[in-house]
């Protein structure tokens, strides 16, 4: 008895031994992607206002409805110990920003601490914002700001410039696509019914059991999907959409 | 007797069965490295288009040394001259590539460090703009061998397993070459004054 349970004390310190160390290496590794997610993320804070935080993510909505493309803004105290064009790309091949079948997503990393910034293009991105524009863009627009503290001009120009020079590249999500998709969800779900009624009836009993059920959880699994999509559009969220980063980008700092 | 054929054909059967699960795996491993590696040669090649506009740009700077601009340009030839095949990615071969690349890289970043030098060239909007593309491409490099080595990773540790390193070997699949992290990386720079 006494053995039996020095042992689950023992597995409990283990347990807690290892989400101590799992949680310490988290907090040196990669932010997590915020949920719900927004396109302004600032991990520091008090360096731009509630309002402007609002006006950004409002601005960068608008453009992500009107051309699918996403521009995500990322602020974490340092980028340390990693080098911050490393750091960008993991960040944004974790988050997944950007579509995943276009990689139209940029992502503008700030780390205060560093006094480093970067902007990452997706694969799809770098054709129109190329290493140049973005390298442009950090030392005309945002160095100047940044050096007498105007982050959130800095900021604001900057998306605007990323968001020019990116004009003509992509285009909106058509929405029918859902509609579609809800239309099959249906259909799929009263063939199922339909099958699981008409077993019951003809009273096959294993063999009626066993054959819904596995198509069941196959519908059960692809509606968990779908349902999650039309959440996140109907209230008016929306989701990284698993874009990836090739090394695309520049970096400065201030 | 007739049940005894009928359990070797069954294990006969399940051999067979297992042995295609593993092959088509392995095929899907073998077509991602290539891919990943198709990826590598595209960056190193990018890197290899933006260099004579580079030296362009610099050869326009006033005096500037030439030996940094020659060791540029051969080392861009030999690096160049070295092309692998996807289906001949031994170890070796990674290897002769990596060096040959990290040739390169060595002369390029050399012909940077010289930049320094001369104000006026640090301060054209076009070197500027050539720089960081260079700066993206050495970016989209280590990115690309970082991919690569993670596909190859995928692909070594289920070719070299062991019931699968059977078929493997039956199939010709064979061990795959890492990028290794160069020797110059390695070591830290020295700054001369």
């Amino acid at each position: 008895m006494v053995i039996y349970h020095s042992t689950i004390s023992m597995f409990n310190r283990i347990l807690i031994f290892l989400f101590l160390i799992q949680s310490f290496v988290f907090a040196q590794d990669i932010p997590q992607k915020p949920n719900p997610p927004r396109f302004v993320n600032d991990l520091v804070g008090g360096l731009l206002s509630q309002g402007e935080i609002n006006q950004l993510e409002q601005k960068l909505k608008v453009y992500f409805d009107s051309t699918s493309t996403q521009v995500a803004i990322v602020i974490v105290k340092s980028v340390q110990p990693y080098d911050i064009s490393e750091y960008a790309i993991k960040l944004g091949r974790e988050w997944g920003i950007g579509k995943k079948d276009k990689n139209n997503g940029v992502l503008f990393l700030w780390a205060p601490d560093d006094r480093k910034i970067f902007i990452a293009t997706g694969y799809g991105a770098e054709g129109g914002l190329t290493d140049a524009y973005s390298k442009r863009i950090i030392e005309t627009v945002v160095k100047p700001n940044f050096k007498q503290l105007r982050y959130y001009q800095g900021i604001d120009e900057a998306t605007n410039s990323i968001i020019k020079y990116l004009s003509g590249e992509f285009d909106a999500e058509p929405t029918e696509e859902e509609d579609s998709g809800f239309v099959i969800f249906l259909v799929i779900l009263f063939i199922i019914i339909g099958l699981i009624v008409f077993r019951n009836k003809g009273g096959g009993n294993r063999g009626g059991g066993l054959v819904p059920y596995t198509t069941y959880a196959g519908w059960g699994s692809s509606s968990g999907g779908w349902s999650s999509g039309a959440g996140s559009s109907g209230g008016g969220g929306f989701d990284f959409g698993g874009g990836s980063f090739g090394g695309g980008g520049a970096g400065g700092d201030y | 007797m007739n049940k005894s054929t009928l359990i070797i054909v069954g294990i006969l059967l399940i051999f067979g069965m297992y042995g295609c699960s593993s092959y088509n795996g392995l095929v899907g491993k073998d077509q991602e490295v290539n891919g990943k590696w198709a990826n590598v040669q595209t960056q190193y090649q990018r890197r290899s288009d933006l260099i004579p506009n580079l030296v362009n740009a610099v050869k326009g700077a006033a005096d500037f040394e030439k030996s940094t601009l020659t060791a540029v340009i051969q080392a861009r030839a030999s690096a160049t001259a070295v092309n692998i095949k996807a289906d001949d990615l031994t170890p070796e071969n990674i290897q002769k590539f990596q060096a040959a690349q990290d040739q390169l890289s060595g002369t390029l970043s050399r012909l940077l460090v010289s930049v320094e030098k001369y104000p006026d060239l640090k301060a054209n909007q076009n070197f500027l703009e050539l720089q960081s593309q260079l700066e993206g491409t050495e970016n989209r490099i280590a990115v690309a061998r970082n991919d690569f080595n993670t596909s190859v990773q995928g692909y070594n540790s289920s070719a070299l397993a062991f019931p699968m390193v059977i078929f493997a070997k039956m199939f010709g699949f064979a061990q795959k070459g890492f990028f290794q992290a160069s020797e110059s990386a390695q070591a830290a720079p020295t700054v001369k004054f």
